[in-house]
């Protein structure tokens, strides 16, 4: 069909000059990617270029004080909250997958219940579940603003995410997997656990990454449960101090308007971040598409 | 010990399921709660309908409406800059890209999609910012430059969902729109496109979703006046920039009445919602 199709240069040409409409449809479409393009390419490079001669030494330094703007306290506490935040949506939301996929009968009312519920919480803005969370955790549960409140928050946000992803990976297991695994005398458990789920896995962990990339950019959801507090959680207690993460860190030197250096150095660290996140979650996804 | 580890594990799936109907009720219920008594008191109309906000005379007033219709004016301008360019993108994507280059594309609208709000924020803030007080004067944090910034955001959750939509409309009618003697885009924009039609709506409603909840990058650009849209080089506040500045510092009535800004734009949401799976179901 592609040779058919293929028509040189000059007929192209000339098909345009009959129909100008065409013509015009045709630069539109162009313009548009070049802009849409061009728009990231600018946004990225516009950032790098500024960003890149401010990263400077002491924006690493371990303690943040005002007069180093130290990124460094607020980049370990990004970890430390994703790695919770995880910790608590991701077995949640594989279970869930596991649900739906495997348990759930077909035509189960609770189905199109859970996924209603999923659709709206991923549609609900991050400063409704900032809201949320100062409303509960940090004043109802009386956890204060704190690690835990922020993790609790970010793992409801992305937990329509990584079940949704979760949910496809489960499906794309071929059914002969599992009747395999069950003529071998396996029980469903242990089907589930040893052969559906390692199956899955590039997909459900794609579906992590992703989730991941939401918890590093967030900012809005995190100020009034998380708070603002550019130190690192000590003691036994840490779980319950305030931190803030990279994103909220980025804000709070952009709203100060005396940082701007930094927060150019800042945005190319999150830029950077992102881009990291990004091309391993693709990557991952090419290798599902491979196997 | 094997049925029993079963059924044990079964309960826990089954838990795990319902904790998003159990998110879904508790956010619900905690807006609520907190929202609805204060625009009981306030008076739901003066509430809703009431052109000032100030939260700090005596008698305080608490009126949204600048509020509502600043978001609206905001996602609007964002639709009108970012809708029209998503579309012709995800045209470009799904019916010209040669392969190699959609190799480098796909991933690079992922990347836009990708990237923190407050990094979109901060680029408004030094770039669009700038550039609108250059061009029309005034301070640059303005209606429009908002909806520039906006627009721009929501473009790769448009030209994504778009693309998915085109992809879905079978080879065969683009090959009938050609053997009815139609040009490549002719069979593109008057036969594909009308059959995408739910798809890229359902496009639409997904930015503009993105759009009115958007948060950080707003407030940044934004100027955040909170009286009345004046105009589109005027400052606006939003509803989600309402909440998130005053949250801060706000004290009983007043910080009730930020919940209750929440609870309206929670509603707003749950709206574009019922339209998305409304237009799902149409497409499914």
């Amino acid at each position: 069909m592609e040779c058919i199709n293929k028509r040189s240069f000059g007929q192209k040409l000339k098909a345009y000059k009959r129909s100008p409409l065409s013509l015009a449809l045709f630069l539109l479409v162009l313009v548009s990617t070049i802009l849409t393009i061009g728009i990231l390419l600018f946004l990225i490079g516009y950032i790098m270029i500024r960003g890149i001669p401010n990263i400077k030494p002491e924006l690493f330094q371990w303690e943040y004080n005002t007069l180093n703007v130290s990124l460094m306290p607020a980049l370990i506490n990004t970890v430390i909250m994703t790695f919770i935040s995880l910790l608590i949506a991701v077995p949640i939301a594989v279970f869930s997958a596991i649900y739906l996929v495997e348990y759930a009968k077909r035509g189960n009312r609770l189905v199109g219940i859970i996924r209603i519920t999923a659709e709206t919480l991923s549609g609900i803005p991050s400063i409704v579940y900032g809201l949320f969370g100062l409303l509960f955790f940090v004043t109802a549960l009386g956890w204060g603003m704190s690690l835990l409140a922020g993790a609790f928050t970010l793992s409801i946000m992305i937990l329509p995410l990584v079940m949704r992803t979760a949910e496809e990976a489960l499906k794309a297991v071929p059914d002969s997997y599992r009747e395999g695994s069950y003529g071998l005398g396996a029980g469903k458990l242990r089907t589930v656990f040893r052969i559906v789920l390692p199956s899955a896995m590039p997909g459900i962990l794609a579906g992590v990454i992703l989730g991941i990339g939401r918890i590093v950019g967030e900012s809005a959801a995190l100020i009034y449960t998380a708070g603002t507090v550019a130190e690192i959680p000590k003691g036994r207690d840490f779980l319950f101090d305030s931190t803030r993460t990279l994103s909220v860190h980025m804000y709070a030197l952009t709203s100060e308007g005396l940082y701007v250096k930094q927060s150019y150095a800042t945005a190319v660290i999150l830029l950077f971040i992102v881009v990291l996140i990004n091309w391993f979650s693709g990557y991952i996804a090419k290798k599902l598409s491979k196997a | 010990m094997t049925k029993y580890k079963e059924s044990i594990m079964k309960a826990i799936f089954f838990a795990a399921a319902c904790t998003s109907i159990l998110a879904v009720a508790l956010i619900c219920l905690f807006l609520f709660i907190n929202g609805i008594p204060a625009m009981a008191k306030i008076g739901i109309f003066d509430f809703l309908l009431g052109t000032t906000w100030k939260p700090n005379n005596t008698p305080p007033s608490f009126g949204i409406l600048p509020m509502i219709l600043g978001s609206i004016y905001v996602t609007a301008g964002a639709a009108v800059i970012g809708v029209p360019i998503g579309i012709l993108t995800a045209v470009f994507m799904a019916r010209y890209c040669p392969k190699r280059l959609y190799r480098i594309l796909k991933p690079a609208i992922n990347l836009l999609a990708g990237i923190p709000s407050i990094v979109y924020g901060f680029f408004g803030l030094v770039v669009i910012v700038p550039f609108i007080r250059d061009t029309f004067g005034g301070t640059g944090s303005s209606m429009l430059t908002a909806s520039i910034l906006l627009g721009i955001m929501i473009l790769p959750t448009i030209a994504g969902v778009s693309e998915s939509a085109i992809r879905a409309v079978p080879q065969s009618y683009y090959e009938g729109g050609l053997a009815l003697g139609a040009s490549h885009e002719r069979s593109i924009f008057f036969v594909m496109l009308p059959a995408a039609k739910s798809g890229i709506m359902a496009a639409v409603v997904l930015g503009i979703g993105r759009a009115i909840g958007e948060t950080m990058a707003v407030i940044m650009v934004a100027g955040n006046q909170a009286r009345m849209p004046a105009g589109l080089l005027k400052g606006v506040r939003t509803l989600t920039a309402n909440i998130i500045i005053e949250m801060g510092y706000a004290a009983e009535l007043h910080r009730e009445a930020l919940i209750a800004t929440a609870v309206v734009l929670f509603v707003f949401i749950l709206i574009i919602n019922l339209l998305l799976s409304l237009l799902k179901r149409r497409t499914g």
